[in-house]
């Protein structure tokens, strides 16, 4: 998600970086791709026009342009500003003192209410909470039955009204047989229609009153465009929500949309949908995502993940080694294992930070097959020539080859590819063995 | 630093609460102006911005304009709307692929679109459409992985009184799709019409899926005319064009049904589509009825997007 944003930036930071000195007119450039930049992600042309007249108005007023590194200023104040555009750290969702909690769905027609509710249910029963799913959504074909099957599925309970039933009846008895119950979370999925149609906001509204849900939250579709601002606002000014939650991220969408909800109602994105599956519900990090958008990576996602792929006293005999120069080949085959757990190399390569991720390395991806290979060319050579590659001649190279069923030209790829790896681990670890700062932040 | 942040961000808020005015600028402002200066070009810029035309497209219109403008000047600036309007119906007009006629002995209709763009209820009101002008419509639940979308199609197929082939859920879609053709010729139907599993674009294994089931079509129903129509939702941004691409990558579209066009979206989203892949607009939703489905206009939708 937002990487032809993180791109389009990306280059946009490159150039200014490079400069010693910025006229106005380099600013002003800048400024109109930043501008461009935004828009095509679907930010709101409001949000993106005032982003930009306050960037270039602290630009002028902090004297940044004299400073003696007036690029680095520049691209530091439109991160700071990205950031707080985004919102700092992640919202989540409080529980109510007196059980059950009630989480109440809102959105227009499509945006994926119904999921939703399917996907919380799962997360709230994954952490062991009883769950009770209400369908109030009474006028769409098959919407009962849609939450019914979800629910069926996953092995969690469905209140469904009677036929004809009105919404607010079905939210009331839904809340008292979860209070009677004994359901600690009660999630309640409502019917989806325009922002215009305000039968349908007096509907919502009255069971907001009636049941006093402890979170609404708003579901947007991250493929919007510039009208998700006055959806929200319309939604938050007569309904009211609390959070957002930003579905069909899995696509290609830009997700500007979620930037400018937030910047106009000041309600936070608290969930992403991520795909189809109803594991795929991610709690969202406004902070790391922004720093993603900037282009300085996501590395407290990626540290996460790799902590739950690697036990940790491995790691830090690795990045013993690594630090002392003690890498070997051997260490290379236990860590190209660890890497293909963690996830795919590419993945892996967006959530570093631009600066960290050589400009080749991004478009690099190594399959299953690919992993495989290097295996075998591994495993093919002695013990000596994996803990000192540069012992490995041409002879050597040949029979690798030959033991591995590969070519010499493979062979030599990865030794080569290992001799940079090497190399770019020096670049990570300064003096002190720590993480040199990246420039510029 | 934490101050000046909010300054601006708070100036907006309030800005956008006051009024939705402040969002919309009212285009009859902006054209009742005198003068035709850069600040007059940079707002009809943000009003098809703000349409979702998107960037490049509301680039190339104002440079249409500027063109046009030249080889005839305006003798009043009252005249600027319908100047406008003219150069956006020229993109609109660019149209490149001719609308598949309704053949003998069957038309069959592939209804395809992202999740939740409003495929489903685009099919209740095409098929009440064709059988209330006299046609015999067959559906095919063709949405086998959705929760409840095959009842779905089933209930509005009640309401409007066509017949619909479906399997159980789970099953295979382009088996769905044989059975409906061979139900279609049995059973003498004009028009078959497709539903098929919302799917993003991106996801290859399930474009490929619905390749398959155009194969399907054409394998079984030589002769027939199969028109491919791409849902969009009109509140769709930017990222339309690259599911527009991408469903023409895969399957050919011969339109698109714009959906969901009675809120206050606009739409714009198709100029770009069209300026790009010249993928005409065939119908739009313009409500929750099944009577609620037009035949696209450009007159109609040019004015709507510029009010």
């Amino acid at each position: 998600m937002f990487e032809t944003l993180t791109n389009r930036l990306s280059d946009v930071f490159r150039n200014l970086r490079g400069r010693g000195r910025l006229s106005d007119k380099d600013v002003e450039s800048a400024m109109r791709e930043i501008k461009l930049a935004l828009l095509e992600a679907d930010v709101n042309y409001k949000v993106v026009k005032d982003f930009i007249a306050g960037v270039k108005e602290k630009a002028v007023g902090e004297e940044i342009l004299k400073s003696l590194t007036p690029g680095q200023q520049v691209v530091k104040l439109v991160s700071d500003e990205l950031t707080s555009l985004m919102g700092g750290s992640p919202s989540t969702l409080g529980l109510a003192g007196k059980p059950p909690t009630i989480i109440m769905l809102v959105g227009l027609q499509g945006t994926g209410k119904t999921s939703l509710a399917a996907k919380l249910g799962l997360m709230y029963k994954s952490e062991g909470k009883k769950v009770l799913l209400t369908a109030a959504d009474v006028y769409r074909p098959a919407a009962v039955q849609q939450l019914e099957a979800l629910g069926k599925e996953l092995d969690i309970d469905v209140f469904k009204g009677e036929k004809d039933e009105p919404a607010l009846k079905v939210a009331e008895r839904s809340y008292r047989t979860a209070d009677k119950e004994g359901y600690s979370i009660l999630i309640m999925d409502t019917a989806g229609r325009l922002h215009i149609d305000e039968s349908m906001m007096d509907e919502l509204k009255s069971i907001k009153t009636a049941l006093k849900p402890h979170s609404v939250l708003f579901v947007a579709d991250a493929m919007t465009g510039q009208d998700a601002v006055n959806q929200a606002l319309q939604f938050d000014e007569s309904v009211g929500f609390d959070g957002v939650v930003l579905t069909k991220l899995d696509g290609d969408a830009r997700g500007g949309a979620a930037l400018s909800v937030k910047a106009v109602t000041g309600k936070p994105v608290m969930f992403v949908g991520t795909g189809e599956k109803p594991r795929d519900l991610e709690v969202f990090y406004p902070d790391r995502m922004a720093s993603r958008i900037i282009g300085m990576g996501d590395v407290l996602s990626l540290i996460e993940k790799a902590e739950a792929a690697v036990d940790k006293q491995d790691a830090e005999e690795m990045a013993r080694k690594m630090l002392k120069d003690e890498f070997t080949l051997d260490d290379f085959l236990v860590q190209l294992d660890q890497v293909s757990q963690i996830g795919a190399i590419d993945e892996i390569i967006k959530m570093l930070p631009a600066q960290m991720a050589p400009k080749g390395l991004k478009d690099i991806s190594v399959s299953e097959s690919d992993l495989k290979k290097i295996k075998a060319i591994i495993q093919s050579m002695t013990k000596d020539e994996r803990s000192l590659p540069k012992s490995i001649n041409g002879n050597r190279r040949t029979r690798i080859a030959r033991g591995s069923g590969t070519e010499v030209s493979d062979v030599n790829r990865l030794l080569k590819q290992f001799e940079q790896m090497k190399k770019m681990m020096k670049g990570l670890t300064g003096k002190k063995g720590k993480f040199r700062p990246i420039q510029g932040f | 630093m934490q101050e000046s942040q909010k300054h601006w961000l708070n100036g907006l808020k309030s800005a956008l609460k006051r009024s939705r005015a402040t969002i919309i600028e009212p285009l009859s402002e902006v054209f009742s102006r005198k003068r035709i200066d850069d600040r007059f070009w940079e707002d009809t810029e943000d009003i098809l911005i703000q349409g979702d035309v998107g960037v490049p497209t509301a680039l190339k219109i104002i440079e249409g304009l500027k063109a046009d403008l030249k080889e005839s000047p305006l003798r009043d600036t009252a005249e600027m709307p319908e100047r406008l309007k003219k150069t956006i119906i020229g993109i609109l007009e660019q149209e490149r692929i001719p609308p598949v006629s309704t053949g003998s002995p069957l038309t069959v209709k592939i209804i395809v679109g992202v999740n939740g763009a409003g495929k489903t209820t685009s099919i209740a009101k095409l098929a009440h459409k064709f059988s209330e002008s006299g046609s015999r419509v067959l559906i095919a639940a063709a949405d086998t992985y959705r929760a409840a979308a095959i009842e779905q199609v089933q209930i509005w197929a009640d309401r409007i009184g066509v017949d619909v082939v479906k399997h159980e859920r789970g099953s295979d879609a382009a088996a769905v799709v044989y059975d409906a053709v061979h139900a279609a010729k049995a059973r003498g139907a004009d028009i078959l019409i497709i539903d098929t599993a919302g799917r993003l674009h991106t996801k290859v294994p399930l474009m490929e899926e619905i390749r398959k089931v155009k194969r399907v079509v054409e394998r079984e129903m030589q002769g027939a005319q199969i028109e491919t129509l791409l849902v969009i939702d009109a509140t769709t941004g930017q990222n339309g064009l690259s599911q527009a691409k991408l469903f023409n990558d895969a399957l050919d579209l011969n339109g698109i049904i714009l959906a969901k066009l009675d809120g206050t979206a606009k739409g714009g989203i198709i100029l770009a589509i069209i300026d790009a892949l010249g993928i005409p607009v065939r119908y739009i939703g313009t409500g929750e009825r099944v009577e609620d489905l037009a035949e696209f206009e450009a007159h109609a939708f040019v004015d709507a997007l510029l009010s």
